[in-house]
C-alpha cells in the first residue's frame, strides 16, 4: 500500500490576524506555523493504514516555502517514510497548486492519495479534487471513515445528516474531514529519527496562478456583547431581552 | 487563551529543527492533554496519574539517556522538554525529573546490565515507577550526615533508616534508596512490597500538591546482593544525579515563569480600569518588562548550558548557578504575576499562584538557594564555606 499524502504549511489556527502592509497578504510578523489540521488527520490515516495493511510505503508531500520543512520532518515524526518538498516563492492558488503537486507526482507509483479537507488558511477545499481531475482518478471529499476492502477504497461522508458510503477504485483521491482518524503527538523517538528519513526537495514546477487576491480585510467589529450572570436575576434579564428586544419568545 | 511562549530574543533561531519539534510537541501535548486537568488534580492533591502511559509514549520518561530503543535526547532537547513540562506544573516536572534523573540515570550510570535490564525499559515505558531517596528527616542541605544504614550479611544487606520529601514515593515500584555501607555512602534498589519497607504520603503541603511526596522508612528490609548499584561509592553517586536533575530545574524554573509572564501580559492587556487596559499603566509595564527581562536571561543561560553540557565541559558549578537563578526569578516572577492578576490571582481559575506555591519548592529542593550561593562561592572564593 503506497499512499502519498498531501500537506500544507499554515498559519497557526489560533494566530489572531494582521493585514500586512500591502494589503493582499496577513502580517506574519511573530507568527507561528503548523500543518493544516486536516492534512495531519489525513498523515495519521496513511500510517494507520499503513500498519494495517503491514507493508506499504507514506510519502508526505507539500508545496510551500523553504520553511515547511518543519511540517515535512512532523509528518515524518508521526510516522511517514519519506517527504518531498516542492519548494516555491509566493502563493499559489487552488489551481496552480494543483498543477505544481500533478507534475510533482510524475514518475512516482501510487495506491492513494490522501490530504486534508482544506487547509485552514484560504479554505479552498478545491486542491484534491482539482488534482484528481488532473490525474483522471475517482475522488471523494470530506472523508469520515475509509477502510480498504479487496484493493477497493470503502469511504464513508457525512451529508445533511445521511451518511453516503462510497467504493472507490484504487488509485483514488480522497480528502479527509474531521473523525478519519484522531491524530497522535509525535512521539520523541519519531522526531529524534526523522532527520534520517530521507527528505527530497525540488524547485515546483507551478502554471500561472489564475487568480490573485485583490484585497484582504478583516471581518467588521463584533457588535456590543452583552454578558448575563447565570443568576436568577440573570435569568429574568435574559427573558426580558428575548421577550422584548430581540421579540423572539 | 492559547499560550504564547515568549522569546524575546529569537532564541529558536539558535535551536536545530529536531529541538524545536521536541519542544513544540511537549508543549503541544501539555496544552491538550494536561491544562484542562491541573487545576482540579491540584486543589484535590492528586498526580493525574492517568496521563503517565501518554507520556510514556511521548518519550520523555529517560528519554536523554543512551539505553536501548530510548530516543536519545540531546542536553539541550531534554532541557526544553523539562521547560515545557514545568510551563504546565513543577508537579508534572518533578514527576519527570525524579523518574529520568533520578531513577533511571542512576541505574544507567551505576547499575550492573542485569539492573539496566530489569529496570530501564519497564522505567521508560512508564509500565514501573521510581523514586529516590536520599534527604532524611535531619539531614536536608548536608545528606553526608545521613543515618540509613546498611550492614552486610552472607546473602546480602540489612537496611534501617528512614528517608523524607520523597517525590513519586507512593507511586513508585522501586526506590534508589542511599544509605551508608560500612561508612560509605551506597545505592540500593528497594522494591515495593518488600517488608519491613514502608511507605506514607506526606498529604499536608501548601506546595507541588499535584505531585505525590512520601516517608519511606526501612526496618530490617532484607536485600539481595542484586539490590546494590555496583558502580557508586561515596557522596559523588546521589551527587552526579542531583547535578542531571538540577540542569533540569533550571529549564523548568524558566518555564513556570514564562506561564506566568504570558498570563499576566493577556489579563494586563484586557482588563480594563480606569477606561483602559491596565498594561497600558507605567507601573504594569515595569513588572512586564521586568519578567521577560528576566525570563529571556535564564533562557539564554540555559541554553548555553546545555551547549556545554553538549560538549561535555559543563560543571556543576555552572548548573548550580543556573538552578539558583532560574529559580530565584521564576519565584519572583510568579509572585509579581499573582499581584498583577489583583484578586483574580488568588484564584485556581488563573496559573499564577499555583506557580508561586510551587516555586517555593522547587527553590528549595535539590539544593536551596542559599546552598548553591555556596557552592558558587566555593567555585569562584576558593574558600569552603561547608569546611
Amino acid at each position: 500500500m503506497e499512499i502519498i499524502v498531501l500537506i500544507k504549511r499554515v498559519v497557526a489556527t489560533d494566530t489572531r490576524v494582521k493585514i500586512g502592509a500591502d494589503g493582499t497578504s496577513i502580517d506574519t510578523a511573530g507568527v507561528q506555523y503548523i500543518m493544516a489540521p486536516y492534512d495531519e488527520i489525513a498523515v495519521e490515516k496513511a500510517i494507520q493504514l499503513k500498519t494495517e495493511a503491514g507493508e506499504g510505503k507514506v510519502t508526505v508531500l507539500t508545496v510551500g516555502p523553504n520553511e515547511a520543512t518543519k511540517e515535512l520532518r512532523t509528518a515524518l515524526a508521526m510516522g511517514a517514510d519519506e517527504a518531498v518538498h516542492l519548494t516555491v516563492d509566493g502563493t499559489l492558488d487552488a489551481a496552480a497548486t494543483a498543477g505544481a503537486i500533478h507534475a510533482g507526482l510524475e514518475g512516482r507509483s501510487f495506491d492513494l492519495i490522501l490530504c486534508g479537507k482544506q487547509a485552514t488558511d484560504v479554505d479552498d477545499a478545491a486542491v484534491g479534487p482539482r488534482l484528481a481531475a488532473l490525474l483522471d482518478l475517482p475522488s471523494v471529499a470530506f472523508a469520515s471513515a475509509l477502510t480498504i476492502e479487496d484493493g477497493k477504497a470503502v469511504v464513508s461522508r457525512e451529508n445533511e445528516g445521511v451518511t453516503e458510503v462510497y467504493e472507490v477504485d484504487l488509485p483514488a483521491v480522497l480528502t479527509a474531514q474531521k473523525g478519519l482518524a484522531e491524530p497522535r503527538y509525535p512521539s520523541l523517538k519519531g522526531i529524534m529519527k526523522a532527520k534520517k528519513k530521507p527528505l527530497a526537495t525540488d524547485a515546483a514546477t507551478a502554471p500561472e496562478n489564475g487568480s490573485t487576491v485583490e484585497a484582504l480585510n478583516l471581518p467588521p467589529a463584533r457588535a456590543d456583547v452583552v454578558t448575563i450572570e447565570p443568576t436568577p436575576e440573570g435569568m429574568q434579564q435574559l427573558l426580558a431581552a428575548l421577550r422584548n428586544d430581540k421579540k423572539v419568545l | 487563551m492559547a499560550y504564547r511562549a515568549p522569546d524575546f530574543f529569537d532564541l529558536d533561531e539558535m535551536l536545530t529543527e529536531e529541538e524545536r519539534l521536541v519542544r513544540d510537541t511537549v508543549r503541544d501535548w501539555v496544552s491538550d492533554r494536561f491544562m484542562p486537568v491541573i487545576a482540579e488534580a491540584y486543589r484535590k492533591g492528586t498526580f493525574p496519574e492517568h496521563l503517565i502511559p501518554e507520556m510514556a509514549e511521548l518519550g520523555v520518561l529517560g528519554g536523554n539517556l543512551d539505553y536501548g530503543d530510548f530516543p536519545r535526547l540531546g542536553p539541550v532537547a531534554y532541557g526544553l522538554v523539562m521547560q515545557e513540562l514545568e510551563r504546565g506544573d513543577s508537579g508534572l516536572r518533578s514527576f519527570v525529573s525524579v523518574q529520568g534523573a533520578l531513577v533511571m540515570y542512576p541505574i544507567w550510570r551505576y547499575g550492573s546490565d542485569e539492573q539496566k535490564d530489569k529496570w530501564l525499559p519497564k522505567l521508560h515505558d512508564g509500565s514501573a515507577i521510581g523514586c529516590f531517596g536520599l534527604t532524611e528527616p535531619d539531614h536536608g542541605s548536608d545528606p553526608g550526615g545521613m543515618e540509613t544504614k546498611a550492614v552486610a550479611t552472607d546473602d546480602g544487606y540489612v537496611l534501617n533508616g528512614a528517608k523524607m520529601w520523597i517525590t513519586n514515593g507512593n507511586l513508585a515500584d522501586v526506590a534508589v534508596v542511599w544509605a551508608k555501607l560500612d561508612g560509605e555512602i551506597r545505592g540500593f534498589l528497594v522494591e515495593k512490597g518488600m517488608d519491613g519497607f514502608e511507605v506514607m504520603e506526606q498529604r499536608a503541603k501548601h506546595s507541588l500538591r499535584a505531585s505525590v511526596t512520601s516517608e519511606l522508612s526501612f526496618q530490617d528490609v532484607k536485600l539481595g546482593k542484586d539490590a546494590l548499584l555496583p558502580g557508586a561509592k561515596g557522596l559523588g553517586g546521589p551527587l552526579s544525579c542531583l547535578n542531571q536533575a538540577r540542569y533540569g530545574i533550571a529549564w523548568g524554573a524558566i518555564g513556570a515563569a514564562m506561564a506566568c509572564y504570558d498570563e499576566a501580559l493577556e489579563y494586563g492587556k484586557s482588563r480594563t480600569q480606569f477606561g483602559k487596559p491596565i498594561a497600558q499603566f507605567q507601573l504594569y509595564q515595569n513588572k512586564l518588562t521586568h519578567m521577560i527581562t528576566e525570563i529571556t536571561k535564564g533562557q539564554m543561560m540555559n541554553l548555553r548550558l546545555g551547549r556545554l553540557k553538549e560538549q561535555g565541559t559543563v560543571t556543576p558549578f555552572q548548573v548550580s548557578m543556573a538552578k539558583r537563578n532560574g529559580c530565584f526569578h521564576a519565584l519572583e516572577i510568579a509572585r509579581m504575576a499573582r499581584d498583577m492578576l489583583g484578586a483574580n490571582g488568588i484564584t485556581d481559575e488563573y496559573q499564577a499562584m499555583r506557580h508561586m506555591c510551587n516555586l517555593e519548592s522547587v527553590k528549595t529542593y535539590e539544593g536551596t538557594h542559599d546552598i548553591h550561593t555556596l557552592i558558587v562561592g566555593r567555585e569562584i572564593t576558593g574558600l569552603d564555606a561547608f569546611a
